[in-house]
């Protein structure tokens, strides 16, 4: 059979309190066989307690030649980091 | 009641999971494509599981000896009682679909009365399946419409299935000795009051599927009573080869 349904992401959260993490990318037809094609698929192993699927074409990413312009940029600003400042000893429980 | 009432009492459910589990697992790695191909599978592997419970009790019920190895894989055509719709080749994918639809939705209403048994491992073993046989149905419900309604040859396909196999669904609310037997004990259940929400069941996804059951006027059965048809063999054979060419082997 030729498989021609489009592609989807699959997110799944592992457990209760934590976020959903991207876990990979299944066909499917429509949302309703995303879901359990996403749940056949990446939650066999009692991985998931909720699963989201996004159909790929829906998700804008960032081009990979512009990553100089719109990652370099931060490389040298270490200030950034909270651990770049030295506390005072008085200061405690940061 | 009897233990031997009740191991064929038993058998009347577990076969059916153990024979279907069986069809679905021909297709691991023939999946119409990656997604499907697990899904059927783990749906062969929820079966196969709830067909261990069982029979690990027949096995201890018996007392003989036997494992449930033993009752999986050395008992004789005519030993097994799953209805014939379960046995049914995979003839393409609107027939697998459609036998596991017709196939789960009895199975969740036969789950739902038997968690109530006064067996107490019976109603645990029914309780435990109850969720895995609801994504079943979910599943083969989705299907069914997504076939019925899909294109004009997925529609025709699925509906020569439905044709097909419908012929087979009667036998499912046969009661055998053994079940009254386990009825008038408390352990089983009365399966024929099962089927006007069966066909209740049916209507509402065939509806949406846009597909008609057909006016089968002649109804096969014989399963129950060990008398099967005649893909029975085949699909034995390739269940018990390992078994009966090497006795006693294990993983």
């Amino acid at each position: 059979m030729k498989n021609n349904w489009p592609l989807w992401e699959v997110f799944v959260r592992s457990k209760n309190g934590l976020e959903h993490r991207h876990f990979g990318s299944i066909h499917a037809a429509d949302e309703e066989m995303a879901l359990e094609n996403a749940r056949d698929v990446y939650t066999r192993r009692n991985e998931g307690v909720s699963i989201w699927v996004v159909e790929s074409k829906h998700i804008t990413a960032s081009n990979p030649e512009n990553n100089g312009e719109l990652f370099e940029p931060a490389q040298d600003k270490v200030y950034r980091h909270p651990t770049f400042y030295t506390l005072p000893d008085e200061v405690k429980h940061m | 009641m009897k233990n031997e009432n009740k191991i064929q009492y038993i058998y009347g459910i577990a076969d059916n999971a153990l024979i279907l589990g069986q069809r679905l697992s021909e297709l691991c790695g023939h999946g119409p494509n990656l997604e499907t191909d697990i899904a059927m599978t783990n749906m062969a592997l929820d079966l196969l599981g709830q067909t261990r419970s069982y029979y690990q009790y027949v096995a201890q019920l018996s007392g003989d000896g036997k494992t449930e190895d033993d009752i999986a894989f050395l008992r004789i055509e005519r030993q097994y009682k799953n209805v014939l719709l379960v046995e049914q080749p995979n003839k393409h994918f609107g027939y697998v679909i459609t036998r596991q639809f017709f196939y789960d939705v009895f199975h969740l209403l036969l789950l739902e009365e038997l968690q109530n048994s006064n067996d107490e491992t019976v109603a645990a073993i029914a309780k435990k399946g109850i969720k895995e046989v609801s994504y079943h149905q979910r599943f083969s419900s989705d299907w069914m419409k997504r076939l019925g309604d899909g294109t004009e040859e997925s529609h025709q396909k699925v509906q020569e299935a439905v044709d097909d196999l419908w012929r087979y669904t009667d036998e499912l609310f046969h009661m055998t000795d053994d079940d009254k037997i386990a009825v008038e004990n408390g352990i089983g259940v009365n399966v024929a009051t099962l089927r006007e929400k069966y066909e209740q069941r049916i209507k509402e996804v065939f509806e949406e599927a846009t597909l008609t059951i057909p006016e089968t006027k002649w109804f096969q059965k014989g399963g129950k009573q060990g008398i099967h048809s005649e893909h029975m063999g085949y699909l034995l054979s390739d269940l018990q080869y390992m078994q009966r060419t090497y006795p006693n082997m294990k993983w």
